[in-house]
């Protein structure tokens, strides 16, 4: 198994080389997965996450198999 | 309780109608609705058109978890949203809620509230194309 991990909108064109997928091993947090997807880029203070489609925060718990996504401020309506 | 992500432009009275048609006849006593639409003008520049990006899977999840919400806070017969993805033009609706209820209150309400947490929650992004062609991302919402 693996870590699923997605970007959208800007943060998406912001990071071209960030991998779609990420083993889970020694990961223990969103801001884990970050880390590795980004080759540790610095997460910028306004991104927010979720796991398997579900609000959280970066120091959340992940686990193997979960789909993580990171994204902008939403701004739909 | 209903939510729909359209791809294509939609009737936001149709789709009022149509729903309202499905619920017991005399059940409800109030309708409250809001329509968001596109302009053609954000911050002092012209717009020509807007993209709305979204995350498949979660936006229906956290429409619908919206959704919940306003019933445990009020008494509501029903409730649907509505939401348009892809390129949208201005003029066209971006957003319907509806929301069917006894008494009056109650719609207002709870029509309000799906507005004011769908744009703080679901994951949806505007990009803009702007009339001399560059396009921008809508960074934050406006105040209500």
């Amino acid at each position: 198994m693996a870590i699923r991990v997605k970007f959208f909108a800007s943060l998406r064109e912001q990071l071209p080389h960030a991998v779609e997928s990420v083993e889970a091993d020694g990961l223990e947090t969103i801001a884990d997965v970050w880390a590795r997807a980004t080759e540790r880029r610095e997460m910028p203070d306004h991104v927010l996450c979720s796991v398997n489609l579900e609000h959280r925060s970066a120091n959340d718990p992940i686990a193997d198999g979960d789909e993580v996504a990171f994204f902008p401020p939403v701004t739909g309506g | 309780m209903t939510v729909r992500v359209r791809d294509v432009a939609f009737d936001p009275h149709a789709e009022e109608r149509e729903h309202a048609a499905t619920l017991a006849p005399g059940a409800f006593g109030a309708t409250a609705t809001f329509v968001g639409t596109m302009r053609d003008v954000n911050e002092g520049d012209g717009v020509t058109t807007m993209t709305l990006e979204h995350y498949p899977g979660m936006t229906e999840r956290e429409l619908e978890r919206i959704l919940a919400e306003a019933r445990e806070r009020w008494e509501l017969i029903d409730a649907l949203i509505v939401h348009r993805v892809g390129e949208i033009l201005p003029g066209e609706p971006i957003v319907l809620t509806a929301v069917w209820s006894a008494h009056r209150a109650a719609a207002f309400d709870a029509c309000r509230f799906l507005m004011e947490a769908l744009k703080s929650r679901a994951p949806f992004w505007k990009k803009e194309t702007l009339t001399d062609g560059s396009t921008r991302w809508v960074e934050g919402n406006t105040p209500g």
